[in-house]
């Protein structure tokens, strides 16, 4: 066997090592867990003057992202990450970073938001912040927590877009599990993220700015409408930018993964850890002939219409998995969304919503089977009896 | 090789966590993919919990707890009947117990009538090699018996690298004797 | 609203000010009811209008008070009411 160049990291792990690698000018973070892995092995990076990091170790996640929008305003490269209850502290600042255009790359680990208190994975934390105006990128596993933490930097600076990003990954499943992560060389990530300009910075004191003054009637709606443009532009310019990162690291990034969709007749869609459970799934039905598909966002904002139209336009029945629920008795996001894109395609698949995995419930192959199997039905007798199903729950 | 799916049984801080990543670690620098990570619930010193490592010569992408594994490894025997260590193990199903008791006895203790049972009395080793009741590693040195997963100098290696800084060479020497011990003592059934 | 306003391309984006000082190009003066007026004869100088003035329309040279910056000035009158010799008087505008 070929001996490949892997290390044992944690998703954690392999996070804070992509924040050596940026060396961000400052790191303004508070430790929550499941995050709280990442803070502690950047804070060594630190201590061990591995990273010429001005490291703020705040009282608060409010401050830290005060700190991060106050940082960033004046010009530096700012990061800070957090999880569940830290991201609900810090709401109002969220907001503010994305309306004041501020690039800081925000690692984010999925875990349940209260209540009841619960320190496991779902996507309760960063679902409620899906219209804060800030980029999403889910992570299946813990390499791809480390690229899509170096690959944020690059698209939250690029000149079209100038907003913040939110890496995401799964509370414990890829946070705290080892596996084997191929690390990039420190040159080629330096290369690749380059140095940061940034605009109208406040410390040029030769050409004084000014950042968030009141905004009322007559400009703020033009500013939502610069920051609408700004997501639509990230649209345009991001695959440019996976482009380059394929050609730096040899590693493929798309909006959506597309697994077995081609002549696929079921789906499902499911965002990080989830799918690559899926994956085993539909490779074992497979081989029992079943025409069994999946699609994975890995983009989740801006939401990757087109994509998404195009990798399911096909499918008879599609499951969209959702691990939060939005109490809107309609569905969770990623299926109320999925099923307005799908609206506009020309073949309109049956859709289908499962909540699942809330406060870390596991879901295992068996439950997606399930899940395929209610497909196959579905296909049959050409409808959805329940639209709305809690899976691997005791209703 | 197949995906081969280990589970570790134990209280927590007994190191059922450290060795499913020792495991895990020492497969990964022979070129296998891994997994290794524990279940983690309300995290309290002496608590039952379990662990997991997953090797396969393929990229593994299922990420849910296992269910089914191959082998199982109990470090703590005051598990054994308050909580049901043979769960999901199949006709070829291993389990691996740390116990004075032969793998006979053992069996019947734990009414499982397939596969195989191994035993090792870990706990004595550690005491006798490191001076102090910890088992894990030479339950991982026994495990290696009853599947050549990695190799006795494989795992060392990873057992010096990681922990020769962190507790010295003495000690890393003890942990590795008890290991090679475990591994030339251990009894399978 | 006003015809003026520019759109959305045409502003710097998140809300910054890029211009400093750009709050003098806004014409505050026409808001004025009543002017205030300096009597330089009784004046002595002591610029506690100068300190006081919310819209920094108190002109001053030399250490001087010479007189006021109409396009800012929005006629509240604490200059007059400041003034320990009383030489400001507060005059109806005539528009």
């Amino acid at each position: 066997m070929t001996k490949k160049n892997l290390v044992p990291f944690t998703g954690d792990q392999a996070v804070a090592y992509a924040m050596k690698q940026i060396d961000p000018d400052v790191v303004a973070a508070y430790p929550i867990t499941p995050q709280t892995e990442i803070v502690i092995n950047f804070s060594s990076y630190v201590a061990n003057g591995q990273v010429s990091t001005e490291m703020i170790p705040v009282e608060s996640e409010h401050s830290a992202m005060s700190a991060c929008v106050g940082a960033s305003a004046a010009g530096t490269r700012a990061m800070t990450a957090t999880s569940a209850n830290g991201l609900a502290l810090m709401w109002e600042v969220v907001y503010i970073a994305a309306s004041t255009r501020l690039p800081i790359v925000m690692p984010v680990v999925n875990r349940a938001l209260s209540g009841p208190i619960n320190i496991h994975c779902d996507h309760s934390d960063t679902m409620g912040a899906r219209d804060s105006g800030w980029l999403q990128i889910y992570a299946e596993n813990a390499q791809e927590a480390y690229e899509n933490t170096i690959l944020a930097v690059r698209i939250a600076e690029h000149k079209d877009i100038l907003l913040p990003v939110m890496t995401c990954q799964d509370g414990f499943i890829t946070s705290h599990a080892v596996e084997g992560i191929e690390l990039f060389d420190d040159k080629k990530v330096k290369e690749f993220i380059g140095e940061y300009k940034p605009q109208d910075p406040l410390l040029d004191i030769d050409n004084p700015v000014t950042y968030g003054p009141l905004d009322l009637q007559d400009y703020y709606f033009e500013h939502k409408l610069q920051q609408s443009g700004a997501m639509k532009n990230a649209l345009k310019a991001m695959p440019e930018v996976f482009r380059e990162f394929e050609k730096q690291f040899g590693r493929k990034i798309d909006f959506v993964e597309s697994y077995k969709l081609e002549d696929a007749e079921i789906a499902l869609v499911a965002l990080s850890s989830t799918a690559g459970t899926a994956k085993v799934v539909v490779d074992e039905l497979r081989e029992k002939g079943v025409k069994a598909g999946l699609l994975r966002p890995r983009i989740f904002r801006p939401f990757p219409r087109e994509n998404i139209i195009k990798a399911l336009g096909k499918v008879k029945a599609v499951a969209v998995l959702d691990r939060s629920e939005s109490f809107s008795a309609e569905g969770g996001p990623l299926y109320t969304e999925i099923k307005a894109a799908l609206y506009d395609s020309d073949i309109k698949p049956l859709a289908i919503n499962y909540i699942y995995g809330l406060g870390g419930r596991d879901i295992f192959p068996a439950d997606i089977n399930k899940v395929f199997e209610d497909l196959q039905n579905i296909v049959k007798e050409r409808k959805v009896k329940t639209p709305l199903n809690y899976l691997g729950s005791r209703e | 090789m197949a995906m081969i799916e280990v589970r570790w049984h134990g209280r927590g801080g007994q190191g059922a966590k450290t060795a499913s990543q020792f495991l895990g670690e020492a497969a990964l620098n022979t070129g296998k993919y891994i997994q290794a990570f524990p279940e983690y619930g309300p995290e309290r010193a002496g608590a039952p919990m379990r662990s997991y490592t997953r090797i396969s010569d393929k990229t593994i992408t299922v990420h849910s707890s296992v269910t089914n594994p191959d082998i199982v490894v109990v470090i703590d025997p005051t598990l054994v009947g308050s909580i049901d260590v043979t769960e999901g193990l199949g006709d070829k199903g291993v389990i691996l117990v740390n116990t004075d008791k032969i793998p006979q006895e053992m069996r019947k203790e734990l009414n499982f009538t397939k596969g195989k049972v191994a035993t090792v009395d870990a706990t004595k080793i550690s005491l006798e090699t490191l001076g102090m009741p910890m088992p894990n590693m030479p339950m991982l040195g026994a495990l290696l018996k009853v599947n050549n997963l990695v190799s006795i100098e494989e795992l060392s290696e990873r057992v010096r690298a990681k922990f020769s800084k962190k507790i010295g060479e003495e000690k890393t020497n003890a942990n590795i004797e008890g290991i090679k011990r475990a591994y030339k003592e251990v009894n399978i059934g | 609203m006003s015809e003026n306003l520019k759109n959305s391309r045409e502003i710097p984006i998140g809300g910054k000010i890029i211009e400093a000082g750009n709050a003098a190009k806004y014409d505050t003066g026409s808001w004025r009811t009543f002017k205030p007026e300096v009597d330089k004869k009784k004046c002595i100088n002591c610029l506690q209008c100068w300190i006081f003035c919310p819209d920094s329309s108190i002109k001053v040279e030399d250490g001087k008070m010479t007189g006021f910056d109409y396009e800012h000035c929005k006629g509240c009158g604490i200059c007059a009411s400041i003034c320990p010799v009383k030489c400001i008087e507060m005059k109806k505008e005539i528009k």
